[in-house]
């Protein structure tokens, strides 16, 4: 007897569903045997991780808090993947429009009429993730550079940017030792819905539906789709191949530099390190766990969120570390993974009589 | 000035030893087709478990086999996920350093001694202690090459080693065929996977014992994110080096080289600002990689990066 996997004509619809359900609970078994080992109670810290994410209406806004920039990366990022343009570049890309908004909202502010400073701070957010973002696009449509690497590569100059400039020159000299910038005008702060939510859920929530709409509803989505799973045959239907590449990259990296000129605007006001919290990677994940489909990942989001927050809950209430919370994320993924095979190929058994040449 | 010279001489392979042995690493776990993104939990996973148990036992001999022991287990699961389930390997990758990084995080919390509240932090344990080479250290700034503890002199042995392996061995050439085109290797009777296995596995072993250099020596004992990126680093070395063990020490000496001086120019108070000098690196490997990409896009000689890098393999799927 042998197993052997064997490709399915269609992809399977139901695996969809079945596979982020069964990784979620894996994960919770297997992080149950690790805190035994370790003499905890798994349903005791699950409940306080449940409760810490979703207990009460504040502890819940603090995990929207936490959800909208990786739903805003998230959606980015699952734009390019559709490509399969590996941009790993979204913390970057979040860096650098936290980054661009700030100079909008510190430097550019006096010439700038008040009811337009938000708009423009946002605006500025969003073309500058486009830019860092258009950097590997060009590199891979004109001479073919490995996305892969070139995007990460310019995370790691992002956070120098930003680190250099609020440790540096726009450090707030009357910070009281603290490395930021000074506050933003409060013409320049997105307001909140509730606790400290802020507006860019809001935009996350229409972003969602929008590019929804565009990936499902128009050409253009339609050629996205064309691209990823065959390019010779796209090529041939008339795409233009490079020219969509480097919009869609370019709307990529959009999604993630708002994430970030939202984070500034809307919770400190102000450049500091807590806009650097490794929300770019964790997008992709997002992006991975919802199939890149633009719903699916807003509740991704929400779900690493949780688990982020529960973490930090499970800390305070139980003095665990909040390292549980990654752990989960990581032990969630690991089925996960292994199971988006079984969307494509089915698991087979074949008897040695029958097929000895196989 | 020669003490100068000879002490940044010295930080910088002290600095650069992790880095040499994580590169080694995945140099071997990229040239058989497989991209391991893991490296920061992996190192992160080798240097709590290191610190660990040098702390509860005092053998550093043992220290090393847990690290590099915690390497493979972590790069087996990459491997089982990229080659048996055919999974998208920057995922995959990603996720081995969400659950490396917040494991190891974890562990520190819980596996130090019941006074200490469990924690690691803040404790000292046996280390390895710089070793001076008898009357090679006393020459003028080359000494500074053997005034170094034992792993920073492994890594000597092994640069050489690894490059004679991949280079000028029958196991070498196949390492490469698999990585190059795993049709014609399949073709000559070679196991892709199995290749692909060993190699994953043994690059996750030197990469988690380049997370033990950290705990051990460089800085020794357990603080959260005690690595400092070192592992995405190391993935910008391996491009820089094009993916040639024998080179992986330049990338090493670029960043510990940058870190050395960067620590002299602050003691000067130099106006050079630190992210600069910090960016140099990636920029750098972009750069590289632009040219390789363009030089070999010319029909020139190809450089190194393996053709079938990232792609998973299927017999059944032509």
């Amino acid at each position: 007897m042998r197993l052997y996997f064997e490709k399915r004509k269609t992809a399977s619809k139901k695996t969809l569903v079945i596979v982020p359900a069964v990784s979620l609970v894996i994960s919770l078994i297997l992080t149950g045997f690790l805190l035994l080992a370790f003499g905890v109670s798994p349903l005791q810290t699950f409940a306080a991780m449940f409760r810490g994410a979703f207990g009460s209406s504040r502890n819940f806004a603090e995990t929207l808090v936490k959800a909208v920039p990786l739903m805003l990366t998230g959606l980015g990022v699952s734009i390019a993947f559709r490509l399969r343009f590996w941009n790993i570049g979204a913390e970057g890309q979040l860096v650098l429009g936290g980054v661009a908004a700030t100079w909008t909202a510190l430097f550019a502010s006096p010439y700038i009429p008040s009811f337009l400073l938000l708009p423009a701070v946002l605006l500025s957010g969003a073309l500058a993730g486009a830019a860092w973002a258009g950097v590997p696009a060009l590199l891979k449509t004109r001479l073919q550079v490995d996305e892969t690497l070139t995007t990460l590569m310019l995370n790691y100059v992002a956070i120098l940017i930003a680190e250099g400039l609020f440790y540096g020159a726009w450090r707030d000299p009357g910070g009281m030792g603290f490395p930021g910038t000074a506050r933003f005008p409060q013409a320049a702060w997105l307001p909140r819905l509730y606790g400290r939510v802020h507006y860019g859920l809001i935009f996350a929530l229409i972003l969602a539906v929008v590019l929804w709409f565009f990936i499902y509803r128009t050409k253009w989505g339609f050629e996205l789709h064309m691209i990823g799973k065959n390019r010779t045959a796209a090529h041939y239907l008339g795409v233009n191949i490079k020219r969509t590449i480097l919009i869609s990259i370019l709307i990529s990296g959009a999604f993630s530099g708002l994430a970030g000129a939202t984070e500034v605007a809307g919770l400190a006001r102000r450049l500091q390190e807590g806009l650097i919290q490794g929300y770019g990677y964790t997008a992709i994940i997002v992006a991975w766990m919802a199939q890149l489909n633009p719903f699916a990942s807003l509740l991704a989001a929400v779900l690493m969120a949780a688990l982020l927050v529960g973490g930090d809950q499970v800390q305070m209430m139980m003095r665990l570390p909040a390292a549980v919370g990654l752990v989960m994320q990581g032990m969630i993924l690991f089925p996960l993974l292994a199971g988006s095979l079984f969307s494509e190929y089915r698991l087979r058994v074949s008897q040695p009589h029958k097929e000895e040449t196989s | 000035m020669i003490l100068l010279v000879q002490s940044v001489i010295a930080i910088t392979i002290r600095a650069g030893t992790s880095l040499v042995y994580a590169t080694i690493g995945e140099i071997y776990t990229e040239r058989s087709g497989i991209l391991n993104l893991g490296l920061e939990g992996m190192m992160l996973m080798g240097a709590v478990t290191a610190f660990a148990v040098a702390f509860h036992t005092g053998s550093l001999v043992l220290s090393l086999l847990i690290a590099m022991g915690m390497g493979m287990v972590l790069s087996a699961v990459h491997a089982f996920l990229c080659i048996t389930m055919r999974a998208n390997q920057v995922v995959s990758g990603l996720s081995i350093t969400l659950f490396g990084t917040g494991m190891a995080s974890f562990l520190g919390q819980r596996l130090g001694p019941a006074e200490n509240n469990f924690y690691l932090v803040g404790l000292t344990a046996a280390r390895f202690r710089r070793i001076a080479v008898p009357f090679l250290s006393d020459i003028p700034i080359l000494g500074a090459l053997f005034y170094q503890d034992i792993l920073t002199y492994g890594m000597y042995i092994l640069i050489p080693l690894a490059w004679f392996y991949m280079f000028k061995t029958k196991h070498g050439l196949n390492l490469r065929s698999v990585g190059e085109s795993p049709q014609t290797a399949d073709a000559m009777g070679i196991s892709v996977t199995k290749i692909r296995y060993l190699y994953t596995i043994l690059g996750g072993m030197f990469v988690s014992l380049g997370g033990a250099h950290l705990s051990l020596s460089y800085t020794p004992g357990w603080t959260e994110n005690i690595t400092g990126g070192r592992g995405w680093i190391v993935i910008a070395l391996v491009i820089f080096s094009m993916w040639n063990p024998a080179r992986a020490i330049y990338g090493a000496l670029l960043f510990g080289g940058i870190n050395a001086i960067q620590f002299r120019l602050q003691i000067a108070g130099a106006a050079i600002p630190a992210p600069v000098l910090n960016m140099f690196p990636y920029l750098a490997t972009i750069a590289v990689l632009v040219l390789v990409t363009w030089w070999e896009s010319k029909g020139k000689k190809r450089l190194g990066a393996p053709a079938a890098l990232a792609v998973s393999y299927m017999r059944e799927d032509k």
